[in-house]
């Protein structure tokens, strides 16, 4: 017997369970068709679209394999250079982002200070705001024109362009994604071992470096790659103030656009997809993922917070600050966008409106209508998975998990890349097609319904829906009788996060868009490389005011689909 | 009278739709998460439910019961055996198929539906007429006595209940087989004794096959037709709550059911079905041995009730010494202290029999009629 004998026979007992699985499968063929379809659908726009970036880097004008190209860009030093500074950038935003968030957190969760509402509504406004509008403001605030570079200091040698600015713009672009994640975390954390410590006389400093600080480590951990992830994916905001500093998702559309060298191109792409991948799955497996979405858990905690002053007003200072400023970037684009030359003339105007809205209309038009298709599918297609994932047992589960999660580690110009090259030719031919751009939304922002149904599945008891089976009740009806009203809060926020970032999306689309296709971003991206930077504060305001729409008319409209039925029939 | 009719009328329309449930060499493996092992969770189970029946499923926890009443549901399936339900075999019968209904234990109401339609779930879902569906459910809503909170949503009821609840909306679909896991577990001392009569009393006057699972031996007692014992995955011993008190065949069961003393013992002879045995030096002649197998000259061991035993300050008996003395107003409970071993005696009705101390010297009478001869076993007794 031994090892061997228990590995045959577990073995088989697998094989025999999986074989029960299927038989058990045939005959609940809405299941089974469901599971298939989902893999299909992964198959065809995730799997394939980045396999399909690996083949055309390693594939010679023969269609034999070759690895010549690969050795001449990582010989190349230009992009050597530039993988260090996506790396470098990556590394400090992650670690700034990661502070704030963590500030921001424990004074939200932890303490009596005032204002937390306020505090929390600045630390959304980030994940919820058009791309390019942190850089926008940076530009207003210290470009050459700066209100306080050039008009207060009358200082005009000042290089707003490079580095230091990107940090500061991701920074507050991406501390919110910490702030939520250690949110969870802090709220998870049972305080009552935090309280008796306290009352056996141990210092509010020394708990907080020996037992929330620790606790809280897998948090940060996880905060700190997410940050880095959402760095070097990021596109908008490096492409219009890094100035000489190269990043490589930037690089990537460079070398595409400009050179016209798709292979270079994605080659550049996968060097940027290994470590968010690896990030990405580091943060999932190795620290067993505190999501990446707003916890939908529940605060467990009871007793006094933490009131002393010298604890308190630090902290909320901290705040004020960060809030001040992330409240003067907005501001400073809320009144360029009304002002007639930035810098120069300072009369307030609504021409940049009317310009904008002569010219940007249909994108404007565009993006919604793409937005509204793909957030709800995004948010069933999550749910759904997370469904199957959570409740069912089937072959090849653990592909399709990883494999749906993964869209969210994969940086939105690898995806790009791979639709162009799986979807030019037939019987896939999507390009220049409104499909195309649905596709990549609700495949690229699915994740985060997927996680968010995930998290909350596992908190609901699951013989709630075995109730509904054994009244007589199919999959189909139990997921939408029972599961869907259950996961409502869950679907809300997967649908507005889809929403969101479908409407904020750049480097996602940036290859995908076409002159019948043009969305809103490209056209603010476009005005911002023409120096239109007043009429793209106009362009992002009303897109702001879109999506805040939105959110209150998702919200309405999930409120009444999922309401549970009252009445009662005498 | 008119309640009397309409009762009547229930009980056909129910014991007409009910059906038996028959296991056949069930085993079910889990395979291990940790390591390359497995684990048998349920091990060669035959039973048999006739219709009408209520069965329980005794055991202690992690034997097995749960697994093998969600191999009956359908929620997981048998590594291997069959189980029938009437005479078809479920084998690719889905759980929503087989015309079951269950009663859980966390009693997993719909928390966003309202009372009514939580019960009413069932009937919609088999897309009954709506006056159906309105009638039944109303019908039901009465029979579990909870006219007045049809409105109401789960979190704002009491556990009693919601327990009504569970029960109603998994009565109102007419199953051929109700399920129960540990209903009662979640109620507290006095309710649940409350429920577990209603609840048998209600299964009786629907005649619903009924399978119920739990690990408290009072509450198996008392509303069982029949209790199923499992021990690690095995089934022990199978029969009337009666059988199983007064002929249990293993020393394990005779302590899981009820308090029991063993004495080790060796046979000296069988005759006639009388078995004589020596305890040490005292011998013993056991009228009525029971139902294991047992032969001259092997060691086995005796099983005494506690209240087969009785105590008299002298006189005939076996001599020992009272090294305990506990009253507990209905009952005495005495440590009788014989040597090496000693005996837990229970004295009903105290008020009308001598009382001992602790020290006292008695003699110890066993009601013969009542000692059982048991295969030894590790046993373990608290
Ligand atoms: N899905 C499962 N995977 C692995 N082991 C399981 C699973 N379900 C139950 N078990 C194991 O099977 C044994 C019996 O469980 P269960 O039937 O729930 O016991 P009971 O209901 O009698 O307390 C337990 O040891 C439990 O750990
Ligand atoms: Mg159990």
């Amino acid at each position: 017997m031994g090892a061997k004998g228990q590995l045959v026979s577990r073995r088989k007992l697998s094989a025999k369970n999986s074989m029960k699985d299927f038989k058990m499968l045939l005959h609940q063929p809405l299941l089974l068709l469901t599971i298939i379809a989902v893999f299909v659908l992964l198959f065809i726009f995730i799997m394939l679209p980045i396999f399909n970036v690996f083949k055309l880097s390693f594939t010679n004008a023969e269609g034999g394999f070759t690895t010549q190209k690969f050795i001449e860009i990582i010989q190349n030093k230009g992009y050597g250079q530039t993988f260090l500074n996506s790396m470098k950038l990556g590394l400090i935003v992650a670690l700034v982002s990661t502070f704030i968030g963590y500030v921001f957190a424990f004074a939200l969760t932890r303490t009596e200070m005032p204002g937390k509402g306020f505090f929390r509504a600045i630390a959304t406004l980030p994940i919820i705001s058009p791309p390019f509008i942190l850089s926008l403001s940076i530009i207003f605030l210290f470009g050459r024109q700066g209100l306080i570079t050039k008009t207060l200091f009358g200082i005009d040698t000042f290089d707003v362009y490079g580095i230091h600015s990107l940090i500061v713009v991701q920074s507050i672009s991406f501390f919110p994604v910490a702030f939520l994640t250690l949110t969870g975390i802090l709220e998870s954390i049972d305080t009552s071992v935090e309280d008796a410590a306290y009352n056996m006389g141990a210092s509010r400093g020394h708990i907080f470096r020996t037992i929330t600080m620790p606790l809280s480590a897998p948090g940060i951990a996880s905060a700190l790659l997410l940050v880095f992830i959402q760095s070097l994916e990021d596109f908008s905001n490096p492409a219009v103030i890094a100035g000489g500093f190269s990043t490589l998702a930037v690089e990537t559309y460079r070398i595409i656009t400009g050179m016209y060298d798709l292979q270079g191109g994605s080659l550049l792409a996968i060097i940027l997809l290994l470590p968010t991948v690896c990030a990405f799955l580091l943060q999932k497996y190795w620290l067993k993922g505190k999501s990446f979405v707003t916890v939908t858990g529940k605060p467990s905690q009871k007793g006094r917070k933490l009131h002393e002053k010298h604890i308190m007003w630090p902290l909320f200072a901290f705040c004020t600050v960060i809030s001040g400023i992330i409240i003067l970037f907005y501001g400073t684009v809320l009144i360029g966008s009304f002002i007639k030359t930035w810098g120069i003339n300072y009369t307030f105007t609504l021409e940049h409106f009317e310009y904008v809205i002569s010219l940007g209309w249909d994108a404007l038009k565009n993006s919604i209508t793409l937005a509204t298709i793909s957030a709800p599918i995004g948010g069933i297609l999550g749910m759904i998975i997370a469904f199957l994932t959570v409740r069912k047992n089937f072959f090849g589960k653990k592909v399709m998990e990883i494999s749906s999660m993964l869209t969210f580690a994969i940086p939105g110009t690898v995806l790009g890349i791979g639709y162009v090259c799986t979807f030019n030719q037939k019987p896939l031919l999507l390009t220049g097609t409104a499909l195309i751009l649905v596709a990549a939304f609700t495949f690229r922002n699915m994740p985060v319904a997927l996680e968010a149904g995930t998290s909350t599945l596992l908190q609901i008891d699951r013989s709630i829906e075995e109730a509904s089976t054994i009244s007589g009740a199919d999959n189909g009806v139990t997921f939408r009788r029972i599961t869907l009203p259950l996961l409502k809060q869950a679907f809300f926020s997967g649908m507005v996060y889809s929403f969101v970032r479908a409407m904020t999306a750049v480097s996602a689309v940036i290859f995908l868009t076409s002159p019948k296709w043009t969305l809103a971003t490209t056209k603010v991206f476009s005005l911002f490389e023409a120096s239109k930077y007043s009429a793209a504060a106009c362009y992002v305001m009303i897109m702001i005011v879109i999506i805040l729409t939105a959110i209150v008319l998702i919200n309405f409209l999930v409120q009444t689909l999922l309401a549970p039925r009252t009445k009662v029939y005498k | 009278m008119k309640t009397m009719e309409r009762d009547i009328e229930e009980i056909q329309q129910f014991s007409g739709k009910s059906s038996g449930v028959r296991l056949s060499g069930v085993t079910k493996i889990f395979p291990q998460m940790e390591g390359n092992g497995e684990f048998v969770a349920v091990r060669n189970i035959d039973l048999n439910i006739t219709d009408g029946e209520l069965v329980t499923l005794l055991g202690p926890s992690g034997c097995g019961k749960t697994t093998t009443l969600r191999m009956i549901s359908g929620f997981e399936y048998p590594t291997s055996g069959e189980i029938f339900i009437g005479d078809r075999p479920m084998a690719n019968v889905p759980p929503n198929k087989r015309g079951i209904s269950m009663v859980f234990q966390s009693y997993a109401l719909f928390p966003h539906l309202n009372i009514y339609e939580n019960i009413a779930y069932g009937l919609r879902v088999k897309k009954l007429s709506k006056s159906v569906i309105r009638e039944q459910t109303n019908k039901v809503i009465k029979l579990m006595q909870l006219s007045g909170m049809e409105s109401r949503f789960p979190s704002q009821l009491s556990g009693g209940q919601q327990q009504r609840v569970a029960l109603a909306r998994a009565i109102v679909i007419e199953p051929k087989v109700l399920l129960f896991d540990e209903p009662l577990s979640n109620l507290d001392a006095k309710l649940r004794e409350h429920m577990r009569d209603e609840l048998r009393s209600l299964q009786k006057r629907l005649g619903i096959t009924s399978l119920y699972v739990t690990h408290d031996q009072s509450e198996a007692m008392a509303i069982s037709d029949k209790i199923v014992i499992m021990d690690k995955g095995d089934l022990v011993q199978m029969g009337s709550p009666k059988e199983i008190y007064e002929y249990p065949n293993s020393p394990f069961v005779a302590n899981f059911i009820g308090k029991a003393n063993f004495l080790r013992c060796e046979l000296k002879e069988l005759k006639d079905g009388s078995a004589f045995v020596k305890v040490g030096d005292v011998p013993i002649t056991v009228p009525n041995p029971g139902p294991v197998e047992i032969e001259a000259g092997g060691q086995y061991c005796l099983c005494i009730r506690p209240e087969s035993i009785e105590l008299m300050p002298e006189g005939d008996g076996i001599p020992g010494v009272i090294s305990r003395a506990t009253y507990f107003g209905s009952k005495m409970e005495y440590e009788v202290q014989m040597g090496d071993n000693h005996l837990i005696v229970e004295i009903y009705n105290p008020q009308l029999s001598v009382l001992f101390h602790e020290g006292d010297h008695v003699k110890t009478k066993l009601d013969l009629e009542c000692i059982r001869v048991l295969k030894e076993e590790e046993i373990i007794q608290d």
